[in-house]
């Protein structure tokens, strides 16, 4: 169950702190240049935090007690393999998706 | 038809085919929303406040897990710092409209908005201030629309849906198929990697610690690896 006192400061501050992000340089810092560094971490934020907020999930599934599954392994592989071939993101949730619903049922 | 009605309207046919990739996301955040406990209207107000789908579903989870506050935070406001470069990029082009005008563009600044404006406006040099402000204020016609229309309707197939359907795994195929088709460059990879590494050796550390070091990693391999392969 979720605490409604967490969930209210969740969507408040997360709201607040997400326009904030998007209005910065629009908003209020112009045509101010990023240093270089930033410019770099700020292009890997997304490939660094989605994939490591589920990889535990994924190895130790609160689903099956924390034991790993090769039915989710297997469809993290095919998400991957699908989503870095094509390069498009509907077309590997849907093979993962595929994956993780009929595996089950041709190994039985 | 005026110059900038016309730029309004191409905004909107360019954005409307990516209902395909908004419908799905918005009615999984409903649906797994619901299915966490958070009423109709406890997960619009959510998605209007934030609009910004992946941070949405991160949190979601987290509180779920009963993490920390702050933790959930970090999360979720890591998941959006991309967007700081959206702001960044838009601003040669949108920085010269009204303050009134820039405050609502950036409430709309979100992933397809971005990329179809940024498109739009290195491919016609010619275009002119109003006209790019109402392109992009076209984009986000059908994007706003079609994100809180289906959040909705995830929001009602949620309590529709039977514990069975193992959904507790629709948001690591999510996650890993978003981050799979943004691994354009070895760096990428190299983030990803040492990210994913170095949260599950953390994952002792008292809950979700190790995810924000691990992540901080990632972005910080993800850099460095950018410079060598520049500089090599």
């Amino acid at each position: 169950m979720i605490d409604r006192t967490t969930f209210w400061i969740v969507v408040a501050v997360l709201g607040l702190a997400t326009y904030l992000i998007r209005f910065s340089f629009l908003g209020i810092l112009g045509n101010h240049p990023l240093p270089l560094w930033l410019v770099r971490a700020l292009r890997y934020t997304a490939v660094a935090v989605l994939p490591a907020l589920v990889a535990p999930a994924v190895l130790w599934p609160p689903a099956t007690g924390g034991s790993p599954d090769p039915v989710r392994l297997a469809t993290v592989a095919v998400t991957l393999l699908a989503g870095i071939f094509s390069r498009n993101m509907i077309a590997a949730i849907a093979a993962g998706g595929v994956t993780f619903y009929l595996l089950p049922q041709l190994i039985g | 038809m005026s110059s900038s009605r016309k730029a309004f309207f191409r905004g909107a046919a360019h954005a409307l085919p990516f209902f395909v990739v908004i419908v799905p996301f918005a009615m999984l955040f409903g649906v797994l929303s619901s299915e966490a406990g958070l009423g109709p209207w406890e997960t619009q107000i959510f998605s209007i406040a934030v609009f910004a789908g992946a941070s949405q579903l991160a949190a979601l989870q987290l509180m779920q897990d009963q993490a920390p506050l702050l933790v959930i935070l970090a999360t979720g406001i890591a998941v959006n710092l991309r967007m700081m470069m959206y702001s960044v990029a838009l601003t040669p082009h949108l920085g010269g409209a009204p303050l009134g005008i820039r405050a609502t563009i950036a409430y709309f600044l979100v992933d397809q908005s971005f990329a179809l404006s940024l498109a739009e406006f290195d491919k016609r040099a010619g275009l002119t201030l109003p006209e790019k402000v109402a392109y992009f204020f076209g984009t986000i016609a059908p994007i706003t629309a079609i994100w809180n229309v289906a959040t909705a309707v995830g929001v009602q197939m949620g309590r529709a849906v039977p514990e069975s359907w193992g959904l507790d795994f629709a948001m690591p195929i999510t996650f890993i198929g978003m981050t799979a088709a943004m691994l354009r460059t070895v760096p990428h990879g190299v983030a990803m990697v040492v990210s994913v590494g170095v949260t599950l050796v953390l994952w002792a550390m008292p809950y979700g610690t190790g995810l924000l070091v691990g992540a901080a990693a990632g972005m910080a391999a993800g850099a460095i690896a950018e410079s060598w392969k520049d500089n090599g």
